[in-house]
């Protein structure tokens, strides 16, 4: 997982993930507290920053990029990945979802009417 | 007893599944967080309680301490004994910073009248967040006692394995981090 590659030595390697983490990190908290975008935009641009910054780490504090093949540790990795989203936006789905049908009767029908387009007789 | 290269590249492996299992942990706490945020039955929500000049300094403490522990591992590599000491002591001051700061903030909520029980978005923040604190917990219990082994001999291939494995630890715990700064801390202060 650590054999030397050409190029960066390791210790240079963990001074420049160091420094970008570093600035990912302010960047997404001045981005907060300045409030230069709106809300919705701010959440997209900071959420792509702190995958940036997991990318960063994985490849400069974890040396993923330096990993022999058949790249076990990478390929578990992404395996994870797709666990998380599928459980993270599977229950922000679900339970949104049961948030919606599982409001009192007449909150239900007021729904149904708005976003269906069904309407009583 | 000596450890070949091949058999720690297994062992590294074996530890990185490990990490990955915590990962899922973690996520099932994460979708716990991001389905219950929003429901603070009357109580105060993410904006009022969180303090994010506080906030960023645990996490710069953290990054840092991320790094360092990073030093500690090459200095290790390197057999220079004393450089191991000195990152491995400064990896454990910042993470005990770290997990002060943590424990002050949650006592504060919590003197304020905004304990767990309070709302299901108290509940999954706190649990959240202190699953992640118990495991900084862990890796500072960890850190004390290989800095005695580092302190009286000299590095065995032994030490090197166990340095080896707490720094994969220590940077998945940064990176865990991350997306509890982005997504409790950062969205909360938004939203």
């Amino acid at each position: 997982m650590s054999t030397k590659k050409n190029g960066m030595s390791l210790r240079n390697a963990y001074l420049v993930g160091f420094l970008l983490s570093l600035l990912l990190t302010l960047c997404s908290y001045s981005l907060v507290t300045r409030h230069t975008f709106n809300n919705a935009t701010t959440m997209a641009l900071i959420a792509s920053l702190a995958v940036i910054q997991l990318a960063v780490q994985l490849i400069f504090f974890l040396h993923l990029d330096r990993e022999k093949r058949p790249h076990w540790n990478l390929l578990t990795f992404l395996l994870t990945v797709g666990v998380l989203i599928i459980l993270v936006f599977g229950s922000l789905w679900i339970m949104s979802n049961l948030d919606y049908n599982m409001h009192p009767r007449s909150d239900t029908e007021e729904y149904i009417i708005k976003d269906e387009g069904f309407h009583k007789n | 007893m000596k450890t070949p290269p091949a058999q720690l590249d297994k062992t590294t492996f074996g530890f990185w599944l490990y990490l990955m299992t915590d990962c899922v942990l973690f996520a099932s706490l994460f979708a716990t967080f991001a389905v219950l945020r929003a429901n603070t039955a009357g109580g105060p929500s993410g904006k009022d309680i969180f303090d994010l000049p506080f906030v960023l300094t645990e996490t710069v403490l953290l990054l840092t301490s991320s790094f360092t522990s990073g030093m500690a591992l090459l200095a290790a590599r390197a057999k220079v004994h004393k450089q191991v000491f000195f990152w491995l002591s400064a990896t454990f001051l910042l993470g005990a910073a770290f997990l002060f700061m943590e424990m002050r903030e949650f006592t504060h909520i919590v003197s304020e009248g905004h304990g767990w029980r309070m709302s299901a978005f108290l509940s999954s923040f706190f649990t959240l967040v202190g699953t992640h604190g118990a495991h900084i917990a862990v890796g500072l219990i960890w850190m004390f006692v290989m800095m005695f082994r580092f302190s009286a001999s000299k590095i065995s291939a032994n030490d090197l394995r166990r340095l080896t494995l707490f720094t994969m630890f220590w940077h998945f715990l940064d990176i865990v981090w991350i997306f509890i700064f982005t997504i409790v801390y950062m969205f909360g202060a938004l939203s």
